[in-house]
């Protein structure tokens, strides 16, 4: 059978089940927007291509399927770069596709061309610019068996202009093989039999979970497996969701903002569990200093992230799913004798830790962002899916929102990318049409971003924008405020838009709260409309996040309200 | 921990841009390249990079992992020890007055080099061997005058077991 390269895309598409594509159009992409309409997958059209790239982000996590942009060449292409490189750093599958000048052009400097496999060839996993259109299908094919296999990824696949136009023979059976690329998904069983033993030997175990128990869809697993053996659990910012926040085992949130009585846990610790995590700088504080009483096991389906940044008592590569099943199934075969005994003393030296210092901050007459945030959860019931920006935002977000559920907790957590939490909403709304779908933002970052707005309004999508308003760039003025002797450079936001007037400007809905006693009724309110809204909460300026770890400083040492 | 210098000889898919990937994930996350060889294996689908890179032993097993996870490596070994052979060439051009061309010739005859082109001014030597060989020449014929060098960088090779 004999078809043009963008038929052939679209058939492989088609093959891979993709039913949406965040994209914007352009004239090297043209021929494949051709072919595009004639399909039954749909189309989103963004206002960015950045916004493509996050929205398939934000798509993928919440349905755990491959994320799908579709840009044109040259500027098209590199403003899909920042979304790329978040998408790299938090391990979430996605396929670029970029028009590319014709091959007969490339290297001219001709209109719209920029060399984007070049540019984004240390922020893919992978990546393609496709020469013939012969090879089309099976790059395509690779792309996505790339993106969603091992530690996932975003694969970009440049496709020339006359590559789309070229007519040549088309077979629909394509297995996918690349003999230098094989993720190792099975751990090796020595290795966990160690844990075990370990186990059995600690007396302050800590289970340290990461975004990789998200992606490999073992949070169950992992749940079993705390619960087992009554170890209680921290996650990274990734990982929030992996283990149920509401479970009397769960520590909350580990690193620079994280939970007092998480980041004691690490530093008391005798054995450290890691899973899915890469001990990230965020995470860790000084290394040197990060949980140094205990041997760490970490468990990764990458290698590289072992031993990267900490020392490894036992390393084990694999997948997070596999490996936490054979360990449940281990468990069951040891004699732990009275598990809940043996616990005791060290729960009970975690449960002081949370009672004496818990999350905390102090009601005033202004409205205290923490305090939308808790209503937020309340009136949702925790049942929302919430995107966040960066920022102060998102670590209240992080704090004050306890994720019982993997998959509702979608944020920039590696590349720590404003404008992120809007464009994501909007893929995770598509992806999961009946959830309530909340973007918490800051007035800064919601700007970087705030095109995506008609998008929302134009897919008639009830996503709901939460400004914790401050006027200032928070987090930075808080780095300021603590370290810099309150010499607020530049993070002061003079002017920012009436975002009310803003929402009702792009078909929106537009709410405000300047007092606490308004927060409750302007959130119900917000969360009944069936229609894309923005709240306007006007917060303490000044307010800060705590608890806090100074960079370079160890965990254990934070700054408290 | 020290660094030391490390061998590690590379089988890529032979694409364009594979190259700029091996040597982007160096740059990239400041690790340091000694030398460098790529050409194209037996096989016309692999080529083989030899890099030769200071690094203390974590920081190896580091770059050898970041090696593996690019898709278009299929193999990555590290040459230590004994167990390997390894050579590079040197272009010498070396300054050739009168009073010198005797000496030189002696110094080419010991090493076993040999020259390839000869001026009024100056001669220049080919020679091929390992890495001690390579200096002890060029620090002989450094006080007579080297006008350039040009070196092809380190390739190796495990050597196969001596008895069955």
């Amino acid at each position: 059978m004999k078809l043009t390269g963008a038929q052939i895309l679209m058939e492989v598409l088609k093959d891979e089940g993709v039913e949406l594509i965040f994209g914007y159009p352009g004239a090297a992409a043209i021929d494949i927007y051709d072919e595009l309409a004639k399909t039954d997958i749909r189309h989103i059209l963004v206002r960015h291509e950045q916004g493509a790239v996050h929205a398939a982000d934000g798509y993928a996590r919440a349905s755990g399927q491959v994320g799908v942009c579709l840009v044109t060449s040259g500027p098209g292409a590199t403003n899909t770069v920042t979304g790329i490189a978040s998408a790299y750093m938090d391990s979430i599958p996605i396929v670029v596709i970029s028009g590319q000048v014709p091959t007969h052009l490339i290297g001219n400097d001709a209109f719209q061309e920029v060399d984007i496999v070049g540019i984004t060839r240390p922020c893919t996993k992978h990546n393609y610019l496709v020469k013939h259109a012969e090879d089309l299908a099976r790059i395509i094919k690779e792309a996505f068996y790339i993106a969603r296999s091992g530690r996932p990824g975003p694969v970009l696949v440049d496709i020339p202009k006359d590559v789309a136009r070229k007519r040549v023979n088309y077979k629909n059976q394509i297995d996918v093989k690349i003999r230098s690329y094989s993720p190792t998904y099975n751990p090796n069983l020595k290795q966990l039999k160690k844990i075990i033993n370990l186990i059995k030997s600690s007396e302050r175990p800590v289970i340290f979970a990461g975004g990789g128990v998200i992606l490999s869809k073992s949070s169950k697993d992992l749940t079993e497996f705390a619960r087992k053996t009554c170890i209680p659990v921290t996650t990274s910012l990734m990982g929030l969701g992996a283990f149920p926040g509401t479970d009397p085992l769960s520590l909350g949130m580990i690193g620079m903002h994280g939970t007092y009585r998480a980041n004691k846990s690490t530093g008391a610790c005798d054995l450290l569990i890691a899973v899915g995590t890469r001990f990230d700088d965020r995470v860790t504080g000084k290394t040197a200093a990060f949980a140094s009483q205990a041997k760490i096991v970490h468990i990764d389906i990458d290698p590289t992230s072992i031993r990267k940044n900490v020392p490894v008592t036992i390393p084990v590569v694999g997948d997070c799913k596999i490996t936490l099943e054979h360990l449940n199934r281990l468990i069951d075969e040891v004699d732990f004798g009275d598990i809940k005994q043996k616990q005791k003393k060290w729960l009970d030296e975690i449960e002081h830790w949370k009672s004496t210092k818990p999350l905390a901050y102090v009601q005033r007459e202004l409205i205290k962002p923490q305090f939308v945030v808790e209503k937020l959860y309340e009136l949702t019931r925790g049942e929302a899916i919430i995107t966040t920006e960066v920022g102060q935002n998102q670590m209240w977000t992080a704090q004050y929102y306890h994720f019982d559920k993997p998959d509702h907790f979608i944020t920039s957590g590696g590349l720590g990318c404003m404008g992120f939490g809007l464009p994501a909403a909007i893929g995770a709304q598509l992806a999961k049409p009946d959830k309530v779908v909340v973007d918490v933002a800051g007035d800064g970052s919601i700007q970087m971003n705030i095109q995506e707005m008609a998008t929302a309004v134009q897919y008639c999508l009830p996503i709901k924008v939460v400004i914790l308003n401050n006027g200032y760039l928070g987090m930075v003025r808080q780095w300021q405020e603590l370290f810099y002797e309150k010499r607020y450079a530049c993070t002061s936001m003079d002017h920012t838009p009436d975002f009310v007037k803003l929402a009702e400007a792009y078909g929106a809905v537009g709410l405000r709260a300047t007092k606490p006693q308004d927060v409750e009724s302007v959130l119900s309110e917000g969360l009944l409309t069936p229609k894309t809204v923005i709240m306007d909460f006007v917060v303490d300026p000044e307010e800060c996040v705590y608890p806090m770890v100074p960079a370079g400083a160890p965990i254990t040492e934070m700054l408290l309200v | 921990m020290s660094e030391e210098k490390n061998i590690l000889s590379i089988l890529v898919d032979n694409e364009p841009g594979v190259l700029s990937r091996i040597v982007g994930l160096f740059s990239g996350r400041g690790y340091n390249i000694e030398s460098l060889c790529v050409a194209e294996t037996m096989d016309p689908l692999v080529s083989r990079i030899t890099i030769t890179t200071m690094a203390n032993l974590p920081l190896v097993e580091q770059i050898k992992k970041q090696l593996n996870k690019l898709v278009n490596v299929i193999k990555v070994h590290e040459l230590t020890g004994t167990k390997f052979v390894q050579r590079e060439l040197v272009l010498i051009k070396v300054k050739a007055r009168p009073e010198h061309r005797a000496e030189i010739l002696r110094i080419v005859d010991i090493f076993r080099c040999k020259v390839i082109d000869v001026g009024l001014e100056h001669y220049t030597l080919e020679i091929t061997g390992d890495e001690d060989k390579l200096s002890a020449i060029l620090s002989l014929l450094k006080p007579i005058g080297i006008k350039e060098i040009a070196r092809t960088g380190i390739i190796a090779m495990f050597r196969e077991p001596k008895n069955n």
